[in-house]
């Protein structure tokens, strides 16, 4: 391993980045995939690997994959939950691994969301 | 590779001895089965959570904690929390007032109050990787003072700062470093104190397990202001996770060229050596920790002259304690001023405890100074066990005092424990409840403190005997009038003759509890009863006629046969034959069973 510079401390700082906002949980954006028993019936498993496979290959780091259980609309499965910092979540249903990369690309990457994919903004009241 | 989810599994030392090991693989082995490997990655962390309550884990980004996990617990957690996204209620901290399960980590109030500096970096990164602790702003206060900073400079921040030193004496560390930098002599050596011996203290070993980088980069801050090119790490054997990680940063950090010569290019160079303890309790004093890396006895001096003006092989010397130096990298980061502005007017910054005795959440606690030892015992503690009534607290392990709950509200500040007799100490803290009897625990701590005394000045080595001897009288009842009075005499002239710290601060456990619990002393030598019941030759079991129903069950159980009687009658103890073992006591549904 090379001797490094202080200005390479940034570079480790950068490669390891996607690893610690999981921990520290600061991304600029959190998308949720529904895996409950109906979701991954329904292919939230193959959903789960686009979107890992999408942050991959374009080298994101500040956003968190993660999951979340069944969102109580099983006939809609798969769905996930997308939430960009300071704004409300947006749900969306009927999902198939095309429309997650549609969702991921417009949403996520460009701030847009996709109406028609959208169930509804926000989450459910808890008292 | 990128994940969706960090298992972070502690694998401090006691969480490895209640098998997190075997945790890990069974992990490994659900996760592989529900093919999550690529989703999921196990990182094993060190001292993260209640050390008391292992083998623990955290989800995250979920933030979500488990505890007491045993193995046939992972098939359901993996698949639920991992796969399903659906947090495991019955695993998780249950809070000791409502009894309800706390999911979040951060809401738990044993992580509330808490304030990290020392422990900036427990149990959210893996100690053995190099560059998860430069990611936590690791190793960047190094490259603000070797390209921005003189040495003079760092002595002024740290001076700034009020950072004092945590080992127990509270010593300004700044000024400490300045005597050692102004000294002619040469080359200088820079020493951390890791040889942390009092019963129940865990702090400096949880420190290096978690996050040995911080360590090693207070260091290299350090030996840049003092000027010194070699450094060595004075631990204990007994430590043999905390040597291994260690050793594993030390050579990680010498890859990178952050030990060694010409650090980050610059013309400054430094180096460290572990040097191993044998565990001897005296070695935590400075002089006798000198003499020991000679390879003389471990035996200390006369100070003056002190170790900054001759220390190791007669060079200047100056010593650190692990928090002290775990602290530095965010005190350089972050500023004196922000350091100075957290803690009381003369104490500043956070301290780290560990706490243990009778107390809900055990385990290493960070939080700022001035906090008051009732929030501590009854908020990040949780109170105490089996609703007891809390009896008294001991700070500084056997070199340290009792303080009473009277004194609950004594804020934690090195002069204000002073003042109640107690001393700060490297921050061990045992709870006591009032089934501890206050002569016997005073009795403990001299047999411990007697058996490590390095007999150098008869003042410890004769007059610990003595006490200690006296002290098992009065437990065994053959207390006498006088007794106590020459205890405290006895106590003081031992502070007053001896050498080292060791000594001066021995009897202080006795002269403390004899100063806040000398009714109970009373009791034991007067009426030779001892109050909490613990002192087997001052009790007695006997069955109350009225409440014994004849069950017959204390009778079977009696390993001794001492207990006589027909079933269905009440029965009655043979003192002859009793041997105090409690089992009767514990049996007995009816609370027949007197002790008195």
């Amino acid at each position: 391993m090379p001797k490094i510079t202080p200005e390479d401390l940034a570079k480790i700082t950068e490669r390891v980045k996607r690893t610690m906002i999981l921990r520290e949980g600061t991304g600029r954006a959190i998308i949720r995939v529904h895996m409950g028993t109906c979701g991954i019936a329904a292919g939230s498993r193959a959903i789960m690997s686009t979107l890992m496979e999408e942050i991959e290959s374009r080298n994101i780091k500040d956003i968190i994959l993660t999951t979340s259980s069944c969102a109580g609309l099983c006939s809609r499965e798969p769905m996930i939950t997308v939430e960009v910092q300071n704004q409300p979540p947006v749900k969306y249903v009927d999902l198939t691994p095309e429309k997650a990369k549609i969702i991921f690309d417009k949403h996520i990457l460009s701030g847009e969301i996709v109406k028609e994919y959208a169930l509804a903004f926000g989450s459910e009241r808890v008292p | 590779m990128a994940y969706r989810c960090n298992v972070l599994l502690c694998t401090c030392t006691m969480c490895v001895s209640v098998g997190a090991l075997k945790i890990k693989s069974k992990l490994e082995e659900e996760i592989k089965k529900y093919n999550l490997e690529d989703e999921i990655q196990i990182i094993l962390t060190g001292s993260s959570w209640l050390c008391t309550k292992g083998p623990t884990l955290i989800v995250q980004p979920d933030d979500v904690v488990y505890q007491f996990l045993k193995e046939k617990d992972i098939p359901n957690l993996v698949e639920e929390h991992l796969l399903k996204g659906r947090p495991v209620h019955s695993l998780m901290y249950i809070d000791p007032e409502d009894l309800h399960p706390i999911e979040k980590l951060q809401d738990i109030p044993f992580y509330h109050d808490q304030r990290l500096i020392a422990l900036w970096n427990r149990g959210i990164i893996d100690p053995d990787e190099i560059d998860e602790y430069i990611a936590r702003d690791g190793y960047k206060a190094l490259a603000k003072v070797l390209q921005d900073m003189t040495p003079e400079d760092v002595i002024q921040e740290i001076k700034d700062s009020g950072l004092r030193g945590r080992g127990g004496g509270g010593f300004p560390t700044g000024m400490k470093w300045e005597f050692c930098r102004k000294n002619p002599g040469s080359p200088k050596y820079l020493i951390c104190n890791a040889d942390e011996g009092d019963p129940g203290a865990f702090m400096d070993r949880s420190i290096i397990e978690a996050d040995p980088h911080s360590l090693i980069e207070g260091m290299l801050v350090a030996a840049y202001a003092i000027g010194a090119e070699k450094g060595y790490i004075y631990v204990r054997s007994e430590y043999p996770l905390a040597i291994k990680r260690l050793d594993s940063a030390i050579i990680k950090a010498r890859e990178y060229g952050l030990l060694g010569k010409s650090v980050f290019g610059s013309d400054f160079n430094f180096d460290v050596e572990i040097f191993r303890g044998a565990g001897a309790f005296v070695c935590g004093e400075e002089t006798s920790l000198i003499h020991s890396i000679e390879g003389e006895p471990a035996e200390p001096r006369q100070r003056p002259p002190f170790p900054v003006e001759k220390g190791l092989w007669d060079n200047p010397t100056n010593i650190n304690n692990v928090e002290t130096l775990s602290c530095l990298p965010r005190i350089i980061n972050f500023g004196a001023k922000w350091f100075a502005s957290i803690g009381t007017e003369k104490s500043k910054g956070t301290k780290v405890f560990s706490l243990a005795g009778k107390i809900n959440n055990a385990g290493l606690v960070e939080v700022p100074m001035g906090i008051t030892l009732r929030e501590m015992v009854f908020k990040i503690g949780g109170g105490i066990p089996n609703r007891k009534k809390f009896k008294a607290v001991q700070t500084g392990g056997p070199s340290g005092g009792v303080i009473p709950e009277s004194m609950l509200d004594l804020p934690i500040d090195y002069e204000r424990i002073q003042e109640a007799g107690a001393i700060m100490g490297s921050g061990g803290m045992i709870v006591m409840d009032e089934d501890d009897c206050m002569v016997d625990i005073a009795r403990y701590f001299i047999e411990f403190t007697r058996d490590e005394s390095c007999g150098k000045c008869s003042s410890c080595r004769e007059g610990l005997d003595a006490m200690y001897e006296i002290l098992t009288n009065i437990c065994e009842g053959r207390g006498k009038e006088g007794d106590i009075e020459f205890l405290e005499e006895l106590g003081e002239a031992i502070i007053n003759a001896s050498m080292c710290g060791l000594g001066k601060s021995a009897p202080k456990p006795v002269l403390t509890s004899i100063r806040h619990f000398r009714d109970e002393y009373v009791a034991h030598i007067r009426d030779k009863k001892c109050p909490a019941k613990k002192c087997v030759d001052l009790i007695e079991y006997s069955v109350d006629q009225e409440k014994c129903t004849g069950c017959f069950i204390c009778n079977v159980n009696c390993p001794t046969n001492a207990i006589i009687g027909e079933k269905k009658k009440p029965q009655t103890i043979d003192k002859s034959k009793c041997i105090k073992c409690s089992v009767c006591l514990e049996v007995c549904k009816f609370d027949a069973i007197k002790v008195g």
